[in-house]
């Protein structure tokens, strides 16, 4: 495949991600903090994303393991990890955190289980998404 | 984007920048290098305090004009201290409490902006922070700083900030539009029932 090929090929997989809903409009904010001495700044932002998530992840699967549910504690790392989705424009996981939120203030646990299910299965094609997204990014960056 | 700031002798703005999240540590540390500042970014109040030498522990003088900082920016929720609560300690320090202090929080809550702006911050940002409004504050900033080397007084800066973006945005508040200083391009559907900065005057005026 030729470089014209390669480019064309990363527009329409980030086109994708967009049309698909995956991203939001901040995604393309950090896209313009980069430039030639911050190649990779969107990359290095996500991957601290990842990190930040899988703790808060991890935590909040513990939590949701007790009985009875401490909802407040829930709230508050739903609040977290919110806000880290949102500043990378992760719009579909965001939209499930904010689902779980709703059923924290209804103090409903089953819906905040379901919720948090459903959240994992979106971050977790979130995840799969970019990493495959990102390693084209680096290959077409290669042929420069 | 490339470097289109920092001109031969413009001011360099030292600006601390305080979050919990390492992903908004990053990003705005990103969105203030690009604005042309030098950024100190710590993970809470406390150690911005000892930052500041406002801890109690440290003596202030020498050290601290080393590390002189021309603008604060905090985040509001954060586990320890609130950027509230760092807000007050700031603005109750006869040493510290002349530096401007922005608030940032993903939470458009009307009596938590009006809180912070009564205790003195600057201003309130929404999260995700975007390059428009931190252009705006330097730039805001810069005025203040510019004006006083050249000996002219700087009237009531605060004043001026919310001049600047009231006498556009006085229906922002009622009619739910970004940033008057954000580009057309940007358009945020996101901020169809929140403003993305109060300014005072619009604020009152809708009551």
């Amino acid at each position: 495949m030729d470089r014209n090929q390669m480019n064309r090929q990363l527009a329409n997989m980030r086109k994708a991600l967009f049309d698909q809903g995956y991203l939001d409009e901040q995604f393309v904010q950090l896209e313009e903090l980069q430039d030639d001495a911050n190649p990779n700044f969107v990359e290095e932002v996500v991957t601290l994303f990842y990190r930040d998530s899988a703790r808060l992840i991890q935590t909040m699967d513990q939590t949701l393991e007790r009985n009875p549910l401490d909802f407040a504690k829930l709230d508050n790392n739903m609040h977290q990890f919110t806000g880290s989705c949102s500043s990378i424009g992760a719009k579909k996981v965001k939209h499930e955190c904010s689902q779980f939120r709703e059923y924290c203030r209804q103090r409903n646990g089953e819906g905040c289980r379901r919720t948090f299910q459903q959240m994992k299965k979106e971050y977790a094609i979130l995840k799969k998404k970019l990493e495959v997204y990102f390693q084209y990014v680096r290959q077409v960056a290669l042929l420069k | 984007m490339g470097s289109d700031c920092c001109s031969s002798g413009a001011q360099e703005l030292h600006v601390l920048a305080v979050d919990d999240s390492l992903v908004d540590r990053k990003v705005i540390e990103r969105l203030l290098k690009i604005s042309c500042c030098k950024v100190t970014a710590v993970e809470s109040g406390s150690m911005a305090l000892q930052y500041l030498g406002l801890d109690g522990e440290t003596s202030n003088a020498v050290g601290f004009d080393a590390l002189k900082v021309n603008l604060i920016v905090t985040d509001y929720s954060m586990p320890g201290m609130t950027g509230f609560e760092l807000l007050k300690k700031i603005k109750e320090s006869s040493k510290l409490k002349e530096i401007p202090v922005v608030v940032m929080s993903s939470e458009n809550i009307l009596t938590r902006i009006d809180r912070c702006l009564e205790e003195g911050a600057e201003d309130f940002l929404l999260k995700p922070v975007k390059l428009a409004d931190v252009k705006r504050l330097t730039d805001f900033v810069l005025k203040g700083t510019v004006s006083k080397k050249n000996g002219s007084d700087v009237k009531n800066p605060k004043r001026k900030l919310l001049d600047d973006s009231s006498s556009s945005s006085a229906d922002s508040a009622l009619s739910s539009q970004s940033s008057p200083l954000s580009s057309d391009s940007e358009s945020s559907p996101r901020l169809s029932s929140t403003h993305r900065c109060i300014s005072k005057r619009a604020r009152f005026s809708s009551t």
